[in-house]
């Protein structure tokens, strides 16, 4: 009886505060990376204008973007965790998974570089040397796609990064890249976010190159099943045309300063 | 990009009107201002209910409220999320990540605020005046809202502290709003998006334009206080 009085209410409210555009839309659960590199900015105008449909994004980490969308609370997602994507989709929670774009992890770090990582041969050397000099790190420790990498890169080293120098934030990229420059630490970062990164101070890119520093991002239908009130056709369409020659090309026109930041590869 | 370039281009969106930044100042004051006004309904009465009546378990409530002055806006984002969400027991409703869903979090953070401070204004002020009332006859809920007319300047600080909560939090309406561009996005949550991306002087440009705004609307509150005091005498 409370949760109706309560419901109503809420429609009550619903209708008293309208959303000005009555158009059509989807909801998207994306990562903050994908967000504030600004290629949903020069896409989604695109999309709208072939489609007549809006794309509205919450932009969080890939972990919460999961949690988002198992809920029921997006139409469709874009993250960039391979593994995890599979395993969404292998659960039941996704449909359809397919290769969207990529770019790649960089390895920042004080322009005096103190462990010497410029000179590393491997992702894998310059982590270890990191680790060797316990030189300040700040890790992202949210569980996002790019945390996730930076664990898989202390793995692939086989070091360990106990000890004072490991900083574990919980927050996302920007407030992370932050709080490097500030104490002058090394830190893993994708390269969009860096790019359209103001406050650099003293940071610089000392490390990129690896093939173990790709960065795939995916876009991956809801099952149907699971969630059949969500507007599955109008995502399958975004879905579609991110994958098209149009959507495509649309990805790799985006550029910071001339340096394109997406490189498209839906195959 | 320089600091003071940012700076600038703060200022620059101010002055121009950017319609934007003009969007997303409405629907900071929609949101916060709606919020408050439902809060304010519901809690004026309910703080002058509790100061007035005698019932068990009084003590618990008052201290209760109390310390919900103090609700962590992320933890009623939190709250409001769960409720809204499609997993959630009004999901169906299709309300989160939308304006709506970011009145209920910060009515929920502002209403607390209110019921608190009137409870205590209106409890002193039926101390002074109890023996007068009962004199001529008032019982306790006619007495309310007489009360509450009389106290509505002492009122009006606690509605403005409620107001002050809920156009300053950032944790609530980011985890129900989303902070979608457009659609979602609030002062706060521009604010927070800009630091993210290193843009600090575009950041604190941001955050001068909010305090101006909250300074505009207290400043009209306390004109009117004023005025209206004068016309009384």
């Amino acid at each position: 009886m409370i949760t109706r009085c309560f419901a109503m209410a809420l429609t009550v409210l619903a209708l008293a505060l309208p959303v000005q555009a009555q158009e059509q839309f989807i909801t998207l659960a994306s990562t903050t990376s994908t967000e504030q590199s600004g290629l949903f900015g020069h896409i989604i105008p695109k999309f709208r204008d072939a489609t007549g449909i809006d794309v509205r994004v919450v932009a969080v980490g890939t972990g919460q973007a999961f949690a988002i969308a198992r809920a029921g609370d997006a139409d469709i997602l874009m993250v960039h965790d391979t593994v995890g994507e599979k395993k969404f989709v292998s659960e039941g929670y996704g449909s359809e998974r397919r290769d969207v774009m990529y770019n790649d992890f960089v390895i920042i770090g004080p322009s005096d570089d103190p462990a010497g990582i410029a000179e590393a041969e491997s992702a894998a050397e310059a982590m270890t040397l990191i680790a060797d000099a316990e030189a300040a790190f700040t890790s992202r420790g949210d569980d996002s796609g790019t945390h996730r990498a930076e664990l898989r890169l202390w793995e692939g080293a086989g070091v360990s990064t106990e000890g004072s120098w490991y900083r574990e934030l919980g927050s996302g990229m920007g407030p992370t890249l932050n709080t490097a420059a500030g104490m002058n630490a090394y830190v893993v970062s994708d390269r969009a976010t860096w790019l359209n990164f103001s406050n650099r101070q003293d940071l610089k890119i000392l490390f990129q190159g690896d093939d173990v520093l790709f960065n795939q991002y995916g876009s991956v239908l809801i099952n149907p099943e699971r969630h059949p009130e969500l507007k599955h056709d109008l995502a399958e369409q975004w879905h579609e045309w991110l994958l098209s020659d149009e959507g495509q090309s649309a990805i790799s026109e985006h550029t910071i300063d001339g340096q394109q930041l997406f490189f498209p590869n839906a195959n | 990009m320089s600091g003071s370039g940012s700076f600038e281009q703060a200022l620059n969106l101010i002055f121009s009107f950017d319609p934007a930044l003009m969007e997303i100042i409405a629907l900071s004051l929609r949101v916060s201002l709606t919020a408050v006004v439902i809060a304010a309904v519901l809690a004026l009465p309910v703080g002058a209910a509790i100061a007035l009546f005698r019932f068990p378990g009084r003590g618990a409530l008052v201290t209760v409220l109390n310390a919900l002055m103090g609700l962590p806006p992320v933890v009623a984002g939190l709250m409001v999320y769960l409720l809204l969400s499609r997993a959630g027991p009004l999901g169906s409703l299709g309300l989160l990540f939308t304006p709506t869903a970011m009145v209920v979090a910060q009515t929920l953070l502002v209403f607390p605020i209110v019921a608190a401070l009137s409870r205590q204004v209106v409890e002193d002020l039926w101390e002074e005046y109890r023996e007068q009332l009962q004199s001529l006859g008032c019982n306790r809920l006619r007495a309310i809202p007489t009360l509450l007319w009389d106290a509505r300047f002492s009122l009006i600080t606690g509605v403005l502290a409620g107001f002050g909560r809920a156009s300053a939090e950032v944790g609530a309406v980011l985890i129900v709003g989303g902070n979608i561009d457009g659609v979602t996005r609030m002062m706060t949550t521009a604010i927070a998006l800009e630091t993210s991306k290193g843009n600090l002087p575009l950041a604190l440009g941001l955050g001068m334009v909010l305090l101006l705004l909250v300074a505009i609307i207290n400043a009209a509150a306390y004109q009117m206080g004023e005025s209206a005091k004068r016309r009384l005498g």
